[in-house]
């Protein structure tokens, strides 16, 4: 098991956000957190990556526990896209070699430029990564995002809302690219998605949340008409297509 | 990658390019070499602007009331003669240029610190209240602890150590005020800002009343002191200010990755390993301690601490390894160009720095906005 989350608890006031969230991730799978919007996805996500430090439970990856090393270490093993990042005056270039920080002691070494290089590339990002952050569209800034996150050569890299600005072609080409890596490196994806049929099509595993709990966790045998109702007060037909659950809404 | 008709060669190649921990030096792209390029002239920069403030000190060596060639300036700046002329030439006037370097340097160092870490362009070492408190502890010192003269002609500050004293105490206290409430309620940069603008209100306020029951003498006083002027340098001045300036720079660049992942966003910053509250609570203490110190001993120098990071930005990006440098030395040109200006303008009426920094900078500010909004 690379990744486990243990009985996570956090409260912004008196009413709980997260009760008890307890779920699993192995090396190369692709998890995605499901559940209508304010059900605490995103508040999971900072727990997890110590942006927020949870009021009880604990994160382990590959059996060490994330609260019980510091926060650069933690860098090493996750990596995190949030849902709004805000653009500075810097290149897309220095936007993503920003990633390589957790291992920078004074400066940048070849192969942190290399390795950022190749990672632009890999996001297809190379005809603009002498453009400053602030002057290119939102969806090229999710993807420079994406591109710092994996700069960090995490175990785990977490993702909120990673294909929320960006149009269809590059949603589909963001999620295959991801899970490429995640299998090729053995890594672990953990992310949101409010599109249920390209969470269905990219991910390996699903835990549908509902007032900051867990309902529902598995594989594809959980997207169903009646966890959908449950999870998000919709009517849908499930249909299975070449293996896929398909969701199309009443 | 080869292009090659064997199915099985293209996939394992094609898969390889998404291991991320290979250790192999993989072939660049010409995006690379641009940015290598792109790089070295952000370094070309800074040596152009250094050069350039170099030549800046030696033309105001040259400038005085007192006529000496320029060959002999020359000499006597690079042979450290303090003799003569020369005495002329470093206790008179590279006395003043190093001063106006010291506090353009520090101010605009402190100016790119607090613009990053609290999210704010318009920060500067005033946004937290630092002038007013510093103004009024002067004013305090004026009045109350007898530091201001009574005046026969001119004005003139009797006690001066016991003004600066009082005005580095008063922003301490602005500052210790600051981080208690940011304390005790977030360490945001919103709070942070906010608290400012109060103290730099209830200081303002304090300050208006001093102005009030002050006598016609110590008025004239509290107003003088306000006016940055770099008349008050001294060697041993100029000492304390580089004391300060040099470790706090040090540390700056040091952080300069920390504070590029800062300008990302809190968020981005955290998943990158950065403690971001106490990288803002310590970045918030060295900048307005080196601010406290250099507006405590040449009074309120307006600006400078926007107008160097904000030009320097606009050259050369954000990124805090170039960005800071650059500031520094464009912040020490500004000041340095402002003094000369201040110097000749009106001749031989001196004018203070304060003033000329706020005359230009004011409408040079809005061009750079403008440019930079249009």
């Amino acid at each position: 098991m690379l990744f486990k989350a243990c009985g996570i608890k956090f409260s912004y006031s008196s009413t709980p956000t997260l009760e008890d969230v307890t779920f699993d991730v192995d090396k190369g799978q692709v998890l995605t957190l499901l559940g209508p919007n304010g059900v605490g996805k995103t508040t999971l996500l900072k727990c997890l990556n110590k942006v927020l430090e949870p009021k009880g439970g604990s994160v382990m990856i590959g059996g060490v526990d994330m609260h019980g090393i510091s926060r650069r270490e933690a860098a090493k093993q996750m990596g995190y896209v949030p849902q709004r990042g805000e653009v500075s005056r810097m290149t897309v270039f220095d936007a993503v070699l920003l990633g390589r920080r957790p291992y920078i002691e004074w400066d940048a070494s070849e192969k942190d430029l290399k390795l950022t290089d190749r990672i632009i590339g890999l996001m297809g990002l190379s005809d603009l990564s002498l453009r400053y952050v602030d002057e290119i569209s939102g969806g090229e800034y999710q993807l420079v995002q994406i591109a710092r996150a994996l700069a960090q050569q995490p175990e785990v890299i977490l993702m909120d809302e990673p294909t929320s600005s960006l149009d269809v072609s590059n949603q589909h080409m963001i999620m295959r690219t991801i899970r490429k890596i995640v299998q090729r490196n053995d890594m672990a994806a953990i992310m949101t998605i409010h599109d249920l049929n390209l969470a269905v099509r990219y991910s390996d595993r699903f835990v549908m949340m509902h007032g900051g709990r867990i309902f529902a966790a598995g594989g594809h045998e959980i997207i169903t008409s009646e966890n959908i109702r449950s999870a998000y007060h919709v009517d849908a037909y499930v249909e299975n297509v070449k293996g896929i659950p398909i969701v199309i809404p009443k | 990658m080869v292009i090659t008709h064997d199915r099985t060669i293209v996939e394992v190649e094609t898969d390889d390019i998404y291991n991320l921990r290979s250790d192999d030096p993989a072939e660049t792209s010409s995006n690379f070499k641009e940015y290598r390029s792109y790089i070295k002239k952000k370094s070309w920069f800074i040596l152009f602007c250094l050069i350039v403030l170099f030549a800046t000190v030696i033309i105001a060596a040259n400038i005085g009331s007192m006529k000496i060639s320029f060959l002999d300036v020359l000499g006597h700046i690079f042979s450290l003669n303090m003799d003569g002329d020369g005495g002329i030439i470093w206790n008179v006037r590279m006395v003043r240029i190093i001063a106006c370097i010291l506090a353009g340097a520090g101010l605009a160092v402190a100016g790119v610190v607090m613009q990053c870490i609290l999210r704010n362009p318009l920060a500067s070492p005033y946004t937290l209240g630092l002038s007013s408190a510093a103004a009024f502890g002067a004013s305090f010192g004026i009045i109350f602890l007898q530091a201001g003269s009574s005046i026969t002609s001119g004005i003139s500050i009797d006690n001066p150590y016991i003004t600066t004293i009082c005005a580095f105490l008063f922003s301490l206290l602005a500052t210790a005020i600051i981080l208690f409430l940011t304390r005790i309620t977030r360490v945001s940069a919103e709070t942070m800002v906010l608290a400012g603008i109060a103290i730099s209100a209830i200081f303002t306020a304090g300050l208006s009343f001093m102005q009030y029951i002050a006598s016609d003498a110590q008025l004239a006083n509290i107003i003088s002191w306000t006016f940055g002027d770099m008349m008050r340098g001294t060697w041993e001045l100029n000492l304390i200010v580089f004391i300060v300036l040099l470790p706090v720079s040090l540390y700056f660049v040091y952080r300069r990755w920390d504070y590029n992942a800062m300008d990302s966003g809190e968020e981005t910053a955290k998943g990158l390993g950065i403690n971001t509250e106490r990288e803002r609570t310590i970045g918030m203490i060295l900048s307005v301690l080196l601010s406290s110190v250099i507006v405590s001993f040449f009074g309120i120098i307006a600006f400078i601490g926007l107008l160097g990071p904000h030009i320097a930005r606009m050259i050369i990006g954000g990124d805090h390894r170039y960005l800071i440098p650059a500031a520094i030395i464009l912040g020490a040109l500004i000041m340095l160009i402002s003094d000369v200006v201040g110097m000749n303008i009106m001749h031989p009426m001196i004018l203070p720095v304060g003033i000329i920094t706020s005359m230009l900078g004011g409408p040079l500010f809005i061009y750079l906005l403008i440019r930079r909004y249009r």
